[in-house]
């Protein structure tokens, strides 16, 4: 899987979690503003991703993640995508 | 000062009869029947497969598809049968600070629960989800009702298994009677069909296993019952202090004239045999409402076709009313709608608002023979049109919660 193919895979998941059209979910897309996912929202979705892509997001990694592009790029490092 | 008095504005049922009061009071006085064989899950093996499903259950028009998605079935149907009564009353402008919100459930999100726990078995604690808790939880519908409108009245969640619906209505009528708040949304909800809810019950000899003949399976008062039918849906009434209701042009159904509530302190599930929590239930209502034991038209039973219920509630009425009570037309929705537990106060009470409204008592359906021990007149199998001043909604609910609610006329 290369970058792009992640990416649009990390947004469908995202804009099926949150309940939000796909072509709003973009790397740029912030969660609390732009998708109103609420840290409850966040937790949920990022365990789909786990689900999706068999990999362990810690809590702590989470801390600070505010756009879908951070979200993206903490996947590619678990699964050694590169940009 | 006088005593606030509270009337009933707006009705919304939720119910595996109907959806909205015109349906619903259709196949009530219809003599239609909501239970049918499960198709929720798969019953093979089951000694029960038999209920009161609501069928394709639509959220959209009642919750955008986030909310449907973050919350159990049962808060789906206390936002519909809220959201329709609301709309049944005209929609009328409130202070959201005097309107309060008493939703009621008798088990709560237990398939979101069970959902989360087969997670939490398959997958590990790392897996189970952020929405598990405010999912499960029973004051969820209280919660999200008063979300859904803005209203930040009081707001509660009573939990007394099949009296808790009873239990709403008669708290938020005591809220607007105490001057805590001028419009209430009183109701209670259920989904709780369930693999695990059937087998449980099940194992308590507490269900009907007529399941080769669903629509007859539920026969309160008749000789040959042999248990409840699970159910599932809502009911909410709007009720409003009345000069308010009155000043605005309200559409009014019926007047909430008394509660009153007791408990059997006898037995976790089965009713005190003489039927003495449910007598003093009924007594307390009827001294709350200013009324006499002469003056009851018709009594809205709990009636759930359980051997023990239907005779011990016999027994209280007769206790209760003295020699009125065979006079007096008893019937059971529960007949054709099934046992919704906890939403089921809420929607017989609305079923007793309309039939002051309306004049029409509806039936007690799959009545065939008479119980020497039930020996009173159950309107059998068709509805009766009747002047109907004075109804009594009674509720009894497992944990020996009773709650009885007493409807009048509206009479200013």
């Amino acid at each position: 899987m290369d970058m792009a193919e992640l990416q649009d895979k990390v947004c469908a998941i995202l804009a099926d979690n949150l309940s939000v059209p796909e072509d709003k979910v973009n790397p740029e897309s912030r969660f609390q503003e732009d998708l109103d996912a609420d840290s409850l929202d966040l937790v949920e979705a990022v365990l789909a991703l786990e689900e999706e892509f068999g990999v362990t997001i810690p809590e702590e990694e989470m801390e600070g993640v505010k756009t879908v592009g951070q979200a993206i790029q903490l996947v590619a490092t678990k699964l050694g995508v590169a940009a | 000062m006088a005593r606030r008095r509270i009337v009933i504005t707006g009705i919304g049922p939720v119910t595996p009869v109907g959806v909205g009061v015109g349906p619903f009071w259709e196949a009530l006085t219809a003599g239609r029947s909501g239970v049918g064989p499960i198709r929720s899950f798969d019953t093979a093996g089951f000694s029960v497969r038999i209920a009161g499903e609501i069928h394709d259950f639509d959220t959209d028009p009642w919750m955008t598809p986030k909310e449907a998605k973050r919350t159990d079935r049962a808060v789906h149907f206390a936002l519909a049968a809220a959201k329709l009564a609301w709309r049944d009353a005209g929609e009328p402008s409130v202070d959201h600070a005097r309107t309060g919100v008493m939703f009621s459930t008798g088990i709560g999100g237990l398939g979101s629960l069970l959902n989360q726990h087969k997670v939490f078995l398959d997958k590990g604690a790392d897996r189970v989800s952020p929405f598990m808790v405010p999912m499960l939880m029973p004051n969820a519908s209280a919660g999200h009702v008063a979300m859904a409108f803005g209203f930040t009245g009081p707001n509660a969640c009573i939990t007394t298994a099949c009296a808790a619906g009873a239990h709403a209505v008669g708290e938020a009528y005591r809220l607007i009677r105490d001057g805590l708040a001028d419009v209430c949304i009183a109701g209670g909800t259920e989904a709780s069909i369930l693999e695990l809810t059937i087998a449980g019950f099940a194992q308590m000899q507490a269900l009907s296993r007529r399941n080769d003949e669903p629509e007859r399976a539920s026969r309160p008062f008749d000789r040959d019952r042999d248990g409840f039918i699970l159910s599932e849906g809502a009911g909410a009434l709007i009720l409003e202090e009345a000069e308010r209701a009155v000043a605005r042009g309200a559409r009014i159904y019926a007047e909430v004239a008394g509660y009153g509530a007791s408990a059997d302190a006898y037995h976790i599930t089965a009713p005190e045999p003489e039927g003495l929590g449910a007598i003093q239930a009924i007594q307390a209502c009827l001294e709350d409402a200013g009324e006499s034991p002469d003056a009851v038209d018709y009594i809205n039973a709990h009636g759930t076709s359980t051997q023990l219920n239907d005779a011990s509630e016999t027994r209280a009425l007769k206790k209760a009313l003295g020699d009125h009570a065979r006079r007096t037309p008893v019937s059971s929705t529960k007949s054709m709608t099934g046992h919704m537990l906890g939403a089921a106060g809420a929607v017989e009470g609305a079923a007793a608002a309309l039939a002051i409204h309306e004049g029409v008592i509806p039936p007690t359906i799959n009545y065939e023979h008479q119980d020497e021990v039930c020996d009173l007149d159950y309107v059998p199998n068709e509805a009766r049109r009747a002047d109907v001043r004075l109804a009594l909604s009674n509720s009894f609910g497992f944990g020996g919660q009773n709650a009885t609610i007493a409807f009048r006329r509206w009479e200013a």
